[in-house]
């Protein structure tokens, strides 16, 4: 049934015909002034590489500049401004169109739409909400699509191997256990790890993949949005939130509790309490800046590497700054395991201080 | 290209090397005196260089 999924998918998406464009203004955008400067076409590259776009640009041939040919597909438009507007973003013709859709007006601007009007100027005071499927959205559907299948067939495994795992289960059955022997227990407890086992599997095996994709030259960075980042984060402050017990807001609210009289803690909980209430706050936001951080900054290193070898056009600059890109990459292979690793143990330590239970507390 | 931020990240990364590199020194030096914890020792020596590198990445991105 797996294969069945898999091929259906797969013809889905190559509906979407792979096409050559020819370009004709796209010279007086980018050429005819900065044509000639190497480093502010790579930055502006590295820029536009790093971010979300409303089509999926595989590659372009650059080989005749006046008759530039891009290669990808378009993705459907989604705009909520006072109705439902939906379009190909092909009819954006790479941000030089104005596209008319039930009366109103769009155009595309570095990656963000605006409503005009008919002729071309910006309506200031409209402010369409974007759900559009874009290249990002794209490829987490199928980084979840990836992550089903791996799953599903290491589920029928265990039924046909009769309790062993094969094949997949084999592959996956280490990380598992990993995840439960080292994260889960020690940080949540025997008694009420089974519960959160679900949400840290997934966070782990769907940010270690999403960082896995973004090191290809495919270009999707999906990390490297904050929104992306936030919405992981959000998720690990209401799992923490919604499945607290009441120690831990006793906790929040009494940190010292039984051992000082009231009077002498009063004081010090004028310090202490706000910054225990913070600190439900910070400590996701802390998850989300570190992926993302980390995540960005290596990508805009790594790309910043690649450029430096066309910036140096003689032979010993150009292999020495591809070795240094190559042992980068390396290294990007083992920060994208680490971060996953990293957001998955954290989430556990604060599930674990969730669901804590003071055995040594007689009053709670 | 102001030269108070670029001078305070380059600060903030001080910091952060410091602290990663004190932290890999200790637990070199456990590692020698008690080699079969060698796992145990490497996973908390990265899990602290991640978390410390998290706040050396924020300072940079203040630039």
């Amino acid at each position: 049934m797996a294969k069945t999924l898999i091929f259906s998918f797969l013809l889905l998406f190559s509906m979407n015909q792979v096409w050559a464009e020819k370009n004709h203004s796209e010279n007086d955008h980018n050429h005819t002034e900065e044509g000639t400067d190497l480093k502010s076409e790579i930055k502006s590259d590295i820029t536009h590489n790093l971010q979300d776009s409303h089509d999926f640009h595989l590659f372009s041939d650059k080989s005749d500049l006046n008759n530039i040919k891009h290669y990808g597909f378009p993705l459907p438009v989604i705009i909520w401004d006072e109705g439902l507007h939906f379009f190909m973003s092909s009819a954006f013709h790479h941000g030089k169109d104005i596209v008319e859709s039930n009366g109103k007006y769009y155009s595309l601007d570095h990656g963000k739409i605006h409503r005009t009007d008919q002729s071309g100027e910006l309506v200031e005071s409209a402010h369409p909400i974007d759900f559009s499927i874009t290249k990002n959205v794209f490829m987490i559907f199928i980084i979840s699509l990836i992550l089903f299948v791996m799953l599903f067939k290491m589920n029928r495994s265990y039924k046909k191997g009769g309790g062993l795992p094969t094949g997949m289960g084999r592959f996956l059955e280490p990380i598992i256990l990993y995840v439960r022997d080292d994260i889960a227990i020690p940080n949540i407890g025997e008694k009420h790890y089974r519960k959160y086992m679900g949400y840290l599997l997934t966070v782990f095996f769907f940010v270690w993949l999403v960082n896995l994709f973004g090191l290809t030259p495919l270009g999707v960075n999906i990390t490297n949005n904050i929104a992306v980042t936030f919405c992981l984060a959000l998720m690990t402050f209401l799992i923490t939130t919604f499945t607290a017990k009441k120690t831990y807001w006793l906790h929040l609210v009494d940190p010292l509790g039984n051992t000082m009289p009231w009077i002498a803690k009063l004081p010090l909980y004028v310090l202490l309490v706000p910054i225990e209430l913070l600190g439900t706050i910070i400590k996701p936001f802390s998850l989300m800046i570190r992926l993302y951080a980390n995540i960005t900054a290596g990508h805009i290193v790594l790309m910043s590497l690649i450029g430096m070898m066309f910036v140096f056009s003689n032979w010993v600059g150009s292999s020495l700054s591809f070795a240094l890109a190559f042992a980068l990459g390396i290294l990007e292979l083992l920060v994208a395991a680490l971060q996953a690793y990293i957001f998955t143990m954290l989430s556990a330590v604060y599930f674990g201080s969730a669901v804590v239970e003071h055995s040594q507390d007689e009053e709670h | 290209m102001e030269i108070p931020a670029i001078v305070g990240a380059g600060l903030a990364v001080i910091g952060v090397g410091i602290g990663i590199g004190q932290i890999g020194g200790k637990a070199m030096e456990a590692m020698a005196r008690q080699p079969e914890m060698y796992g145990k020792l490497q996973t908390a020596m990265l899990i602290a260089a991640a978390l410390i590198e998290g706040i050396g990445f924020a300072a940079l991105f203040a630039v």
